[in-house]
Order: structure tokens, then C-alpha cells, then sequence
């Protein structure tokens, strides 16, 4: 389809935002207290090519609530904060490559093919000219098998995509940027 | 570069050698594309700080009065590729002082900070899918990448649009500056015309007497049906 305009490219986020883009870490925190849901800590590290963190990366979260709905346009009422859908979170890493969330475990998403639970991840550091999307899947999740995007992923590389449930109510996802066990990342 | 042969000259290849982080960063594999309708979510609630009319202008921001700097405002229009614009959506900006320097620990080099200049704004746009920041221009500034290397002046966007697929980090240039060509980062955009997307244009209308220089910054951002994997003609 011809598009009239040429897209806006993107540039880096460079490392100087965090006063900015990331100055409280009020948005790591998606869930409120009357957020339906099981409540969980998503500790999330950053690593680059050559194993080391990466301390100047934002991680965007974006999810469904515990039924896979998303907010319809018409509930999106951006300088509410009463709302209770988790949907969006962001925050920076530290010096150790870790950034952790508290949100809740989303629901299935139902479709023609059920997508298991899952979070989708927004990525941005210096050295990335574009950000990158990846997803969060939950591992021993039963629906994992029928998942439609997990499907075209090769088989070894699926693992990257699974958080590991390191102790009750706390999971650990890895975002390795290149070289043995890389991410599998998304073009959308 | 195999990971971006098929992607969109309009946006930078992930691996730009030239500028040095991405060698380390950007990822090396093949990029999985998802089935189409997957990525097309709904825009994000974001709102857990509300906005306020003072966060647009940031010459408001300071401890004792106004930043030193050549005062301006820049405007614009939020669009998506067919040029219908996008109403009620978040803009967040960043930017160094007038001396080239950011309120930011990491930030070290020999320039003066500003007490009166944070440099950090947000508004949404209108029905129109308008915007507009009130700022001083931002200094260049040096950076390590290479050999007395300086980044053009530039103002740091931050833009969600109306789903997943249209978030978009980016910076605004300004006309004219001498750096731009050597910008290992404003240079990673294969194609010219996209790099002058990114080129503010002075404009006398939106210049106010006696006050400020006005400069314009549209801002397109994918729509529901691109398709990256083809080539823009």
C-alpha cells in the first residue's frame, strides 16, 4: 500500500534519559490494589555481546489484565490514575543490568489461535539506533505449546522467551542482546 | 547488516558500526516477524503521573528564575503515514542546556549546569494531533564515540501514538548545523529524505516578537498497515 509520507525514523535513546523518561520508579509498579489478578515480581537483566549488563537500558512493559483484555479507546483516560488495568510499565536498569517490576500474571489472550499468557517487551539503551520488542512467556505455562508466535520460533530458541520462576511469586527473565543463548527478538 | 536488508530504509540498521555501542547491542539473529494483528495493541495507560499545563514549558522549571539560552518553541504535528493525525497522545521530551550539558550524574563533561534548566517536558497532543514545548535551544556536545567527536544539537522524543507498533524514540536537529554530518548517529538513517524528517524547520509564523524563535517538527509515526518487510519506493 503507498503511504503518502515518509515514517519519522527513529534515533537512540542515548544514555541521559533517566531524568526524564524514568524519574520515579512509581512506573514499575502496574498493578494497584484493585488490580484483579495473582500478583508477581518480574525481575528482568539486561546483558550486552560480551556477557556484561547493560546499565543504561529502559524496559517498557505492556500487557493484557488477568482475563487478556486490553483497555479499549474508550477507557484509555490518560491522566486518570484510577484505573485498573496493569497494561504499561517502564523503568531503567541499574549498574547490574536489573530492573524489577510488580504486576500481575496476564490472562491468555483469545483469538483464532489462544496466545498463551504473556508480556511484551519494549526495549531501548545507547547502541540500539531502533528499540527492539521481544516477549515474556511464563515457563511450565500449559498453553505455551499452542502459542501462535512460539510457533515460529525455532525449537532451541524458545527458552529465551520463558521467565523461570526463581522463587514464590517472584520470576527472572533475561534479555541477552547477542552471542550464545541472544533473545529472540520481534519485527511487528 | 543481514538482520536488516529487508527492513525499511527509512529507519536506521541496528548494527551502524561507526557509532560504537551498537556493536556490542545490537542484536545479531534474524528478527521473528509476528503474524500480523499480534502487535497492533491497544495504546498503553500511562497514567500513573498526570499531566499538567506547566510541563510544557520548560523555561518554567527552574530553582530562582528563567535559563540562560536562546529562548524557543517548537511545534508540530503528530501524523500517521496517510497524514490523519494522532489526537491524545503522550509526547515526552529530554534535552542538554544552552551549554550543552545534561542534569544527569553521567553527564560530566566541562559545561556549565544551569540551575534554572532541567530539561524535561511532556504534553499530549490536541484533537489536531498538535503539540507544542516552550525550551531553550540545546548546546552541542562532546561525546566519546570517536576522536573529537560532538553530537549535533538536538531534542530527544519520546512518542507512543495510537498502539504497540507506533512507538517511536527519536531527536529533533536543528537546520543548518555544521555536525549533523558527521553524526555516526543521525547517519545510521540510510535514506536522506528520512534524515531530514528529523530536521526541525525555522519558521518566522511560529516566531513570536521580541520573545522566541519558532521552529516546526512534524512527527509520523507507522500506521495500522505498514509493512516493513517491503521496500518504500
Amino acid at each position: 500500500m503507498a503511504r503518502d509520507l515518509i515514517a519519522t525514523p527513529s534515533q537512540t535513546v542515548g544514555p541521559f534519559f533517566h531524568f526524564s523518561l524514568t524519574s520515579t520508579a512509581a512506573l514499575g509498579e502496574m498493578a494497584r490494589p484493585e488490580t484483579p489478578g495473582e500478583r508477581i515480581r518480574l525481575r528482568i537483566r539486561v546483558t550486552d555481546g560480551a556477557g556484561d549488563p547493560v546499565p543504561d537500558a529502559i524496559v517498557e512493559l505492556w500487557q493484557a489484565d488477568a482475563q487478556g483484555r486490553f483497555p479499549q479507546p474508550a477507557e484509555v483516560v490518560p491522566a486518570a490514575p484510577a484505573h485498573t488495568y496493569p497494561t504499561w510499565g517502564r523503568l531503567p536498569t541499574g549498574d547490574d543490568g536489573w530492573c524489577e517490576f510488580g504486576t500481575i500474571v496476564p490472562g491468555p489472550m483469545p483469538g483464532p489461535d489462544t496466545q498463551a499468557p504473556h508480556i511484551n517487551v519494549c526495549l531501548f539503551m545507547r547502541g540500539l539506533l531502533r528499540h527492539v520488542y521481544t516477549r515474556i512467556y511464563f515457563a511450565g505455562d500449559g498453553r505455551l505449546e499452542g502459542d501462535p508466535l512460539l510457533q515460529l520460533v525455532a525449537a532451541d530458541r524458545r527458552s529465551t522467551l520463558l521467565a523461570q520462576r526463581s522463587s514464590p511469586g517472584v520470576w527472572q527473565f533475561e534479555i541477552r542482546m547477542q552471542g550464545p543463548g541472544e533473545t529472540v527478538f520481534l519485527n511487528i | 547488516m543481514s538482520n536488516d536488508v529487508s527492513r525499511d530504509k527509512s529507519q536506521p540498521a541496528l548494527l551502524h558500526p561507526a557509532y560504537k555501542s551498537t556493536v556490542l547491542r545490537a542484536p545479531q539473529r534474524p528478527l521473528i516477524q509476528l503474524p500480523a494483528g499480534y502487535g497492533d495493541l491497544s495504546q498503553p495507560v500511562y497514567g500513573h503521573l498526570p499531566i499538567i499545563e506547566a510541563d510544557r514549558d520548560l523555561t518554567r522549571h527552574g530553582a530562582t528564575g528563567e535559563p540562560l539560552g536562546e529562548r524557543m518553541t517548537v511545534s508540530g504535528r503528530v501524523l500517521d503515514e496517510d497524514g490523519r493525525p494522532l489526537a491524545n497522545t503522550l509526547i515526552e521530551i529530554w534535552q542538554a542546556n544552552a551549554a550543552g550539558r545534561y542534569i544527569h550524574v553521567r553527564d560530566q563533561h566541562p559545561a556549565p549546569l544551569d540551575p534554572n534548566f532541567i530539561g524535561t517536558g511532556r504534553c499530549e497532543t490536541d484533537a489536531d494531533g498538535r503539540y507544542s514545548f516552550t525550551t531553550v535551544k540545546p548546546g552541542a556536545y562532546p561525546w566519546r564515540n570517536h576522536a573529537n567527536a560532538w553530537r549535533p544539537a538536538h531534542i530527544h522524543f519520546s512518542i507512543f501514538g495510537s498502539n504497540f507498533l507506533t512507538r517511536l524514540v527519536t531527536q529533533m536537529y536543528f537546520p543548518g548545523d555544521p555536525l549533523m554530518p558527521y553524526d555516526p548517529i543521525l547517519q545510521g538513517i540510510p535514506d536522506a529524505r528520512a534524515r531530514e524528517r528529523l530536521v526541525a524547520a525555522f519558521e518566522l509564523d511560529l516566531t513570536q516578537p521580541e520573545w522566541s524563535l519558532g521552529y516546526q517538527f512534524d512527527i509520523v509515526v507507522r500506521g495500522p498497515n505498514s509493512t516493513p518487510f517491503e521496500e518504500r519506493a
